[in-house]
């Protein structure tokens, strides 16, 4: 299915994200990795969860104000349920070793320019290009 | 504060995946799809989000010696590139080119993307769990 191609709202989708790293650092010295965030709710608690709980909360609040108000958010999922519950385990088991995912090493991460971060954004593009690639064109029609 | 200001920036970035398209799997999926119903939306997004961290970060860094509410910045130590970084890394994009959700498009979603986005994150929790299982045994509760 075809989505539109969005280059003005996306700009700005990405500069507030980057604009929410840049606050988490400032202010609370924090990564603004989602994988890190969320790893924080399981156990073993770390002492300090509050925050990651205030950033979750605040993350899904936000579109939810932007749709009262009034505004639409594209959305559509292509897949089945099932292919959404494997998608979860593989990522959660992949963010775990990798220490990080699209949020945490793609952006913080590439923004401080480290090594790290740079192999594991060049690693997790190219396994997805492949993944959606067999998925669509070896596998079935899309 | 640090609650506050933590709920501030969750509140920019929600609001920032939302409107990037990073929270619409359909609109992901295309991006990596350039050979079909390619979008190349997603360039925009990365592009933005990183040249404004990137310039953020360093004014941050070059101003400041410490974060405002708290004593020291939080950045992580790890420097080896080795296998469990590029393994689950590559693990990770597996999973991201199944759905197209990653866990920062996800969370955004839960409040207007339905029940297969809350499977999603159930799933993605459970990955989480199973991930650090897989890793420290039964080590998995310790503290670091």
């Amino acid at each position: 299915m075809q989505t539109e191609f969005t280059p003005w709202l996306s700009l700005a989708g990405g500069v507030l994200i980057g604009s929410a790293a840049v606050l988490l650092m400032w202010l609370n010295g924090r990564i603004a990795g989602m994988t890190g965030i969320l790893a924080g709710f399981l156990p073993p608690f770390e002492s300090d969860w509050m925050w990651r709980v205030a950033f979750t909360v605040g993350a899904i609040v936000s579109p939810l104000i932007y749709i009262a108000a009034g505004n639409e958010i594209a959305f559509d999922i292509p897949v089945s349920t099932t292919a959404l519950i494997i998608s979860g385990l593989v990522v959660g088991v992949g963010v775990t070793y990798g220490g990080g995912c699209t949020s945490g090493h793609g952006i913080c991460g590439m923004a401080r320019l480290s090594p790290r971060s740079i192999v594991a954004t060049v690693v997790f593009m190219i396994t997805t290009f492949a993944t959606v690639y067999v998925v669509r064109h070896v596998w079935g029609q899309a | 504060m640090k609650n506050l200001t933590a709920l501030f920036a969750g509140l920019v970035f929600g609001l920032g995946i939302a409107i990037s398209g990073m929270a619409n799997p359909a609109k992901v999926l295309n991006f990596f799809d350039p050979f079909g119903t390619f979008d190349p939306s997603l360039i925009m997004v990365m592009g933005g989000a990183l040249v404004t961290a990137f310039v953020g970060y360093r004014l941050v860094f070059a101003k400041q010696n410490k974060p405002v509410y708290e004593p020291t910045f939080a950045i992580p130590a790890q420097r080896k590139i080795d296998a469990g970084l590029i393994g689950g890394s590559a693990v990770f994009g597996i999973g991201w080119g199944i759905s197209g959700f990653c866990p920062g498009g996800a969370i955004p979603a839960l409040g207007f993307g339905g029940s297969g986005t809350l499977a999603f994150v159930v799933a993605l929790l459970a990955g989480l769990l199973l991930g650090r299982g897989l890793m420290h045994g039964q080590n998995m509760f310790a503290k670091p």
